[in-house]
Order: C-alpha cells, then structure tokens, then sequence
C-alpha cells in the first residue's frame, strides 16, 4: 500500500530557486555573488529532492498542502515516483548548467546577465513545482509560470528577431495554456477534482466518449510544450536563446514538463484503462509516430546545429509519448525513462554547440570542418551524446529504445516497429555527417588546440560520462531504472 | 459613553455623511493652506475606510443592517440597508478610494495646477454619491446619489486634459443623463405601480403585478440607463474619452469605481427590487449574457488598437465590465461568485494599472505606449507593478485575475454556455496581445539606446498605494479561498435566493 508522508520539504524544494532569484536581483551589480546564489540554490534545491528518494524508492509518496486556493481546489504537492524523477533530472543538470552558464556568459560578455540568472532561477522553480504538483490545477499554476519566465531568457539578445521568436514562442504555449485551462475545467466540472490518481480520476468514465476525444484533443494541444508536430514550430524558433537556455530549458525543462505534462494527463488523470479501452492510444500512437520521423527527415535539412538538436528533440520527445500510449509496461517504463535519458545526453550536445559558439565562433555544421582538431574534448563529448541518440551502445540512448521497442513488439505492433528503426537510422544520418565533418574533413585553415573555458568544458564532460554510465549499468540500484520500476507499477497496478 | 453609542449606532450613515460633510469643509481648510486639503481627503478616506469596514464586520457576524434615517420607519422613510453585497461594495469603494488619495497629492499638483482644493472638494462628493448609491435601501434616494456621482464625475473629468477634457467630460454628461433619465423614468414607473419607494418593499408587492407591461418597460429601462452608466457594449461610446482625459488621479478613481458601483446597481435592481426568476423569465439574463460577451471580445480588439495606454486601458475596461456582467447574466453561483469576485479584482488590477499610467505620464510626459523604451530602467517598481497588474488581468494563475477567470469559465460550464467558454478563454489570448507588446516596449528591443538611462522613480506617495495594490494582487490571487467560502458564495446563493447568510 502505498503511504502518504506529510512533509514541507517539496515546497522548500520548488521555493528555493524562486527565492534565489530574490537574491540574484539584490546582488546584480555583483557578479560573482549573484552566481554564488545560483550554485547555492542549485545544490539545495537538488538536495531537498534527492532527501525525498529513499521514500519514494520504498513506494511511499510525500504530500504538501500548501493552501486551499479555491474551496476544494487545493495548490498541493504529492511527489511520487514519476515526479521525482523529472525533478531529479531538472534539478541534477541545473548545477552543471549553472557553471556552464557562467562561462558562456561572460566568455560572450552578454548583456542583461542579472535578467538572465533571475528568470532561470524561476524558471526551475516551475519545473519542480510541476513535477511535484499534486493535481492539474497546481500544474497549471507552474506551467504557466514556466512559460512567462523563459519568454526573457528567449527574447534575450533583444534584436527584432529575437523578439518575434520570442513572440511565436508566447503564442504557441499561451494558446496551449488556455486549452489546458479548459481541458482542467471540464474534468473538475465532469469529477469534481483534478487531483492526480494512479488509476487515473475516478468519473473519467462517466464522460461521453465524444466529449472524451475532444477533451484529450483539447489536453494535447494544452501540452505544445511537449513541441509535437504540427505545435512544434516554437522549438527551433527558441534556439534564438543563449545556448545554456537551450541546453537546459529547450531540452529538459520546459518540453520535459510539456510530456511530463501530457504522461500525467495520460496515465494519471484518464488512466490506463481508459486509454485503452476507448482506443485512443491507439490513434495518438500513429500520431506522434509522424513526428518521430518527419522531424528527423526535419533535423536532416538544418545547417545550423542549434536547429538540427532542436528537431532531433522534437523527435525525441515524441519517443516519450509514444511509449506512454503503448500502455503496456514495457513501453511506459521506456517512455519514462527517456526522459532523464534523453535529457542527458541531450544537454550533452547543446553545450558541445554552445561551447563551439563560444571557442570557434561556428554556429554551422557546414564550417565545423575538421573542428576536432581545435576542441577535441567537446567532439569527444559531442559523439557520445551523438551515439547515444542513435541508440548504440554503450551509451543510454539504447536502453529506452529497447523498452521501446519490447512494447511495440507486445502489441505486435510492426508499423510501430518500423517507426522506430526507420528513426534510428534518420538519427544516424543527421548525426554521423557532423562528427564526419568535425573529424575527418580538413579544416579550412590550420587550427590549434583551444577549448572552451573549464566551467564549461567540465559540465559537458561529466554529462557525457554520465550518458555512458547510466547506459552501462542502468539497474544500479536508486538510479532512474529504479524509480521508473515503481512510478510503472503504480500507473498499470504491478508488473 | 453617550457619544460614543450615538457614533456606533449611526455608523451606517456616517459612510455616507463623513465624506459630504469632509467635501464641504475641504474649501475651508483649503483656504487655511494650499497643501491641507491633501492631508484632509487621506484623513476623511481613512475613516471613511474604518467605518466600512466596520459595517461590513457587523454584516458578517450579525446580519443585515437595517438603518432608518431620521427615525422613519420605511416604507415611508430612508433606509439604509446594508448585507454582504453593498457592505462589501462599499469597502471596496473606500478602499480604493483612500489608495488614490495617498497617491493623489504629486499627481493632481501636476496635472490641475491651482485647483488642487477644488478637486479634492470634488473628489470627496463623488465618493459620497458612489457610497450613498451602494448603501441606501430607497429607490429615489439612490437617484439622488446617482447624479451626485455623476456631476461629481463630470466635474473631475473636465478638469483633465485641456479642451479634450471638456469635450469628454460634455460626451460623458450627455449619455449619462440620458442614462439617468431612464432611471428615473424607471424609478416613476414602478412608483406609479406600486406607490412605495423602498427597494425590499418594492421587491414583495412586484411579483403581483408582474404580468404588467408597466413593470416590464421599467425593467427594460433600468437596463439600458445601467448598461449606459456601466459603459456596456454598444453604450460605451463616452468611456474611452471620458478616462483617457481626466486627470490621472481621477481616471483610477473613476475606472476603478464609477462602473463598478454601476454593475452593484444592475445587479441590485435585477436581483432585490425584481426577482431572479422574473428577469430570467423575460431573457433579460440572456440578452445581457450576449451584450457581455459582446463587450468582452470587442473591448478587447479594440485595446489592441489603442496606443494611448490609457485609451488601452479604458477600452479593456470595457471588456472586463463584461465578464463580472456575464457572470451575473449566467444565474448560477458559480457565475455569479465569479461576478462578485471580478469586481473587487477588477478594482484592484485596473485601479493599479491607471495609477501606473499616472505615475508614468508624471515623470515622463508619455502616455504613447511605443515611447515606453527604457522604462523598466527608469522605474522598476512603477513597472514591476504594472507587470504584476497586467498579468492579473490576462489571467495567470497566481493573481487575482485568474481566479475570477476560474469561477466565470466554470459557472459557462455548468450553464452548459460552451460559447462563453470559448469567449472568455480567447479573451485572455486577447489581453497578452495588448499587454505584451507593453513589456516589449518596457523591457526589451534597445539594449543599447537604454544604456544611459538612469534610475528616476515616482515619488513614494505614489509608489506606496501602487505597491500595496500590487500586492492585493497577488495574495488574493492565491488566499480567495477564505472570502469565496465565506462571503461571495453565501451572497451569490442569497441573491439567486437559494437560502444561505441573509
């Protein structure tokens, strides 16, 4: 059974940053102080969450009730084993990110730097808070929050450019929190509550199946942070953020929230059962099959790096989705489990990016000939991130695949099959030309070893390493496997 | 002991008299010194803010109010009567009323040079005619009080923007005595019908005679003399000149009260002299629903299209007067909470927003919203509260926008109005639309031009009412849980009669 713990600690966790970004604002003529609130934060924050494992790890949740917003509708947080593990992921890279962010920064010597650390830190505050929310309405409060707090970090250079992306940006996922506040107000109209519940919100059934399809219609479109096609045109558009937001936000925490978002739609208010037996897994399964592989055919087409990671992770995203509505628990767990997975090897390659803007100058794969030669570290990193989004092993990338693929086989499902092999191979083809170009191709002109500076180069190193280890040995015990075993047998009642 | 029974006892009519009497005197103490009448209106606003509240605390733990002037007994005297819906209107009017008082000071020396007594006597007056409508249980008195209001409003309007002032606040004086006309017309009608004035008297012999045609075109115009006074779309047509040329100061007291009071009026005439089921019965609910929603999305369009920011503001006003309308049109508690709940949080937000336009055209000259480059510099608290403000009226969870944006979806819902839904969900889309390219404007697009700029805040008597405001904001945004459960609730289900606190 599982035992509810009664604790302060989740809200200590999701305030931390925000109170942090306090301080950022009162020590922005200080540079290296405002920082040292960053990093301060960071390790509290991801100490608070790892403080709550254990628990979890032995099937309890943890739940915080933070004040009865409306009658009935209470701001609560209830960390289970899902959520836990989205913040662990979110809060883990943001100490990495952190340093990263410092050395991209300065070595650029951008503008606005206070603006910048200030709006992050709150923005990971929503990123934890929507892991840890404990109904819909909570989510919602940080899913809107997250989405005006990065709309600074998107707009940042300032350039008319920067400020229309940053406008597609808020138009997108405005339009996509006002279908979420509608598909959150017929189900507490039609249940009575949005709290979330393992087996899915009882009285979910009770609604008419037409109005049931148009209510997942209406909460997948709410969920356009998970950057599904055709809502995915804000993603590349946002890579006009300094690469660390990019790093971390556009490939962690804000699209993660957006399919952490739709999993808990998915399996913890419809449930299960009811995904399956009305058949809509069945249509959202082909559904972000064609973005798994049209934003690969996408990513193929990009020049600028930036761009080509960004398609990749719309295509990567999809991969979580597509496990989720597999609905056998194969498939969950690999669909679960992509999400720390890709977020580490996906950070890997953004940094890498970042870290050729800064050093080289190079935004373009096609003037990275021959680049290795300068930042062979970066490359190195920059390959196994690579590798792992292929799939191959050693690195993580292989590991949720197969699950991925175990449940596809399940439901003997060979369109499904081919969707994820035919991905594999576009990964391969969009990736291997640039590690070929950034090893074999002559430079341009002769280039000497020079790196990034070490806050940046040793976040991308101890992710890449990380990437490895979590493919070598993905059942350590109270790693990501793990939590994903029970967050799992919670959703499908046992394994 | 004596005087202190005869203050305790009278309490209620003193809402009305402290501010009348404190309007009067302020030419006198004006004469005595130039700077005085500041301090005077602040003094007379903060008892005025006791007193109400204190009624209200009454309301809320012994019930209604009921009040004779002059010993009376009604129907043939004055009465005042106060429960939960005027107690609380009133506070709300007090209250915002003593937040632009604190402000007023920099702002009325800069915009009505040399009339700063005249003003603040004028001031006082309109805050005794918005009180006296919001509290007096007598159907004539409340006319009264209504022109009171109204030649108060017209004088503090003509002294704004020179020339454009006179012109607006003329506009504003021609529809607003046609709308008075028909409440008076109304008023005569139901006289003639039913030979009493007092409005809970009126509200047992109606019934009776509801098959009148009389009774009906007093309805209809009662309806259209408040959809005027309110500024409801297509009546609007004064409200936009009107708040855009008044002096600042004036333009949040008006935007923040005038139509507020308005809709309590509607509301209290719907709702307490006719009945739920009889204004339903004859679609007048129905057809102010459509107006509403009316009103929301055209409002909005058109704040899109203003670059005057308090042009922008005053036609968004007309959008957010139809939500708490529509909540009230839905005749359901989830709606009508919603309502109540938007008038207080529509005081709050859009009393904050013009305070910051006044605050700005103070230090800058500017009220064009494309000049507003740098100001994020310039003077960050002034905009982190006109962030917070506007954020509340999109509609973010967290501020109080939000949740009356909760309770007005939810009460489309369970009245099965999915269009009202949809209308008030695209309006939010609408409000980031007209709000957003402000922050552009504020805060990003000209690193370099901004380089320079150094930090010139408005003074602090302007900063302090804005502030608190601000924060109003957001912790109501978060703690409406208590007010909801024990106050907007209970009164919804009293004016559906559903039973609940009297």
């Amino acid at each position: 059974m599982v035992t509810e713990i009664n604790s302060i600690i989740p809200l200590l966790a999701v305030l931390v940053s925000m109170l942090a970004s306090v301080l950022i604002l009162a020590f922005g003529k200080y540079p290296n102080i405002r920082e040292g609130w960053t990093f301060v934060a960071a390790f509290i924050k991801f100490g608070l969450v790892i403080s709550m494992l254990p628990l979890i790890l032995k099937g309890n949740v943890v739940t915080y009730t933070v004040v009865e917003m409306f009658p009935n509708l209470p701001i609560a947080f209830k960390v289970d084993a899902f959520g836990i593990l989205f913040a662990i992921t979110s809060s883990f890279l943001w100490i990495f990110v952190s340093s990263y962010s410092i050395g991209y920064m300065r070595s650029l010597k951008e503008h606005a730097q206070t603006r910048y650390f200030f709006c992050f830190a709150i923005a990971l505050s929503s990123a934890v808070g929507i892991a840890f929310s404990a109904n819909l309405f909570t989510l919602f409060l940080f899913y809107e929050l997250l989405t005006i707090s990065t709309y600074p970090l998107v707009a940042h250079i300032e350039t008319p450019e920067a400020i229309s992306s940053g406008r597609k940006y808020l138009t997108y996922l405005m339009i996509a929190g006002v279908s979420l506040l509608f598909s959150i107000l017929v189900v507490y109209h039609y249940t009575g509550t949005t709290e979330f519940s393992f087996a899915g919100i009882a009285g979910m059934d009770a609604i008419p199946q037409t109005t049931l399809v148009i209510l997942f219609v209406t909460f997948m479109i709410g969920c356009a942070k998970a950057a599904f096609m055709p809502l995915h045109a804000w993603l590349p558009a946002a890579m006009i953020a300094p690469t660390p937001v990019s790093a971390l936000l556009h490939a962690v925490a804000v699209v993660k929230a957006g399919v952490f978002t739709a999993l808990r739609v998915i399996l913890y208010v419809f449930g299960v059962d009811l995904i399956r037996d009305s058949g809509i897994w069945l249509y959202m399964a082909y559904f972000v099959s064609i973005t798994i592989i049209l934003a690969s055919v996408y990513a193929l087409m990009q020049d600028n790096l930036k761009k080509r990671l960004a398609y990749s992770t719309v295509s990567q995203l999809s991969y979580i989705l597509l496990g989720a509505v597999l609905i056998t628990p194969h498939g969950i767990t690999g669909g679960m489990l992509h999400i720390p997975y890709h977020a580490f090897m996906k950070i890997t390659l953004f940094m890498c990016a970042g870290a050729l803007i800064v050093t080289a100058r190079k935004e373009n794969i096609s003037e990275m000939n021959g680049i290795a030669r300068q930042m062979p570290i970066t490359m190195l990193a920059f390959t196994v991130g690579a590798l792992g989004m292929i799939g191959m092993p050693p690195v993580g990338g292989y590991v949720t695949k197969w699950f991925l693929l175990l449940g596809a086989a399940e439901l003997h499902s060979m369109i499904l099959i081919a969707v994820l092999l035919v991905s594999a191979v576009l990964n391969a083809a969009y990736f291997f030309p640039v590690i070929y170009v950034a090893f074999f191709k002559k430079p341009d002109h002769e280039l000497k070893y020079k790196e990034a500076p070490l806050t940046m180069l040793v976040p991308l190193v101890v992710t890449a390493i990380i990437s490895i280890v979590i493919g070598i040995w993905p059942d350590a015990p109270g790693m990501f496997l793990d939590i994903v075993n029970i967050a799992v047998a919670n959703v499908t009642g046992g394994i | 002991m004596a005087g202190f029974e005869i203050i305790t006892n009278n309490l209620p009519v003193f809402a009305v008299v402290v501010p009348l009497i404190a309007g009067f005197l302020t030419p006198i103490v004006g004469w005595i010194d130039r700077r005085l009448p500041w301090y005077w209106v602040m003094l007379a606003m903060f008892v005025v803010l006791l007193i109400t509240l204190s009624n209200l605390v009454t309301v809320i733990n012994s019930g209604t109010i009921h009040y004779k002037l002059g010993g009376w007994d009604p129907p043939f005297g004055i009465e005042y009567v106060i429960d939960l819906l005027n107690g609380f209107v009133c506070l709300i009017i007090a209250f915002i009323g003593f937040m632009v008082s604190i402000y007023s000071v920099e702002s009325v020396k800069k915009e009505v040079p040399g009339k700063t007594t005249q003003f603040y006597s004028v001031f006082l007056l309109l805050i005794t005619g918005l009180m006296g409508m919001t509290i007096t249980g007598d159907i004539f008195n409340f006319y009264v009080f209504l022109e009171i209001s109204s030649l108060t409003a017209y004088a503090l309007i003509a002294m704004g923007d020179r020339g454009d002032g006179v012109v607006a606040s003329f506009n504003y004086l021609i529809m607003g005595t046609v709308a008075a006309s028909f409440i008076l017309l109304g008023i005569g009608y139901l006289y003639a019908v039913t030979g009493t004035l007092n409005m809970a008297d009126m509200q047992n012999l109606l019934p009776s005679i509801y098959e009148s045609k009389v009774v009906l075109a007093a309805l209809a115009f009662f309806m259209a003399g408040f959809s005027i006074k309110v500024g409801l779309f297509p009546l609007h047509a004064w409200l936009p000149d009107a708040y855009t040329h008044a002096p600042s100061t004036a333009s949040a007291l008006i935007a923040g009260l005038m139509t507020k009071v308005g809709v309590y009026a509607m509301i209290r005439f719907m709702f307490c002299v006719f009945t739920p089921a009889f204004v339903i019965d004859v679609n007048m609910t129905e057809i102010l629903t459509w107006a509403a929603a009316l009103a929301i999305i055209v409002g909005s369009v058109l704040a899109i299209a203003q670059s005057d920011i308090k042009r922008m503001l005053a036609y968004s006003s007309i959008s957010q007067i139809g939500y708490i309308l529509l909540g009230f049109g839905l005749v359901n508690v989830i709606g009508i909470t919603g309502g109540l709940l938007h008038i207080m949080n529509h005081a709050l937000m859009k009393c904050a927003l013009f305070l910051v336009a006044g605050a700005v055209f103070y230090k800058t000259d500017i009220r064009n919203i494309y000049q507003f480059q740098g100001l994020g510099k310039k003077m960050p608290v002034t905009t982190t509260v006109f962030l917070i403000a506007a954020l509340s009226m999109i509609g973010v969870p967290g501020t109080v926008g939000f949740t009356s944006k909760w309770y007005l979806a939810l009460g489309s819902i369970v009245a099965d109005q999915w269009i009202f839904v949809a209308v008030i969900l695209v309006s939010s889309l609408l409000n980031i639309v007209y709000f957003w390219r402000i922050f552009d404007n504020i805060w990003f697009g000209h690193p370099h031009e901004i380089e320079n700029i150094k930090r010139d805040e408005a003074p602090l008597t302007m900063l302090i009412p804005m502030v608190i405001l601000a924060i109003l904001c957001v912790y109501f945004g978060f703690f409406s849980g208590y007010p909801i459960e024990h106050i907007f609730e209970p009164l919804a289900k009293t004016l559906l009669g559903l039973g609940g606190v009297p």
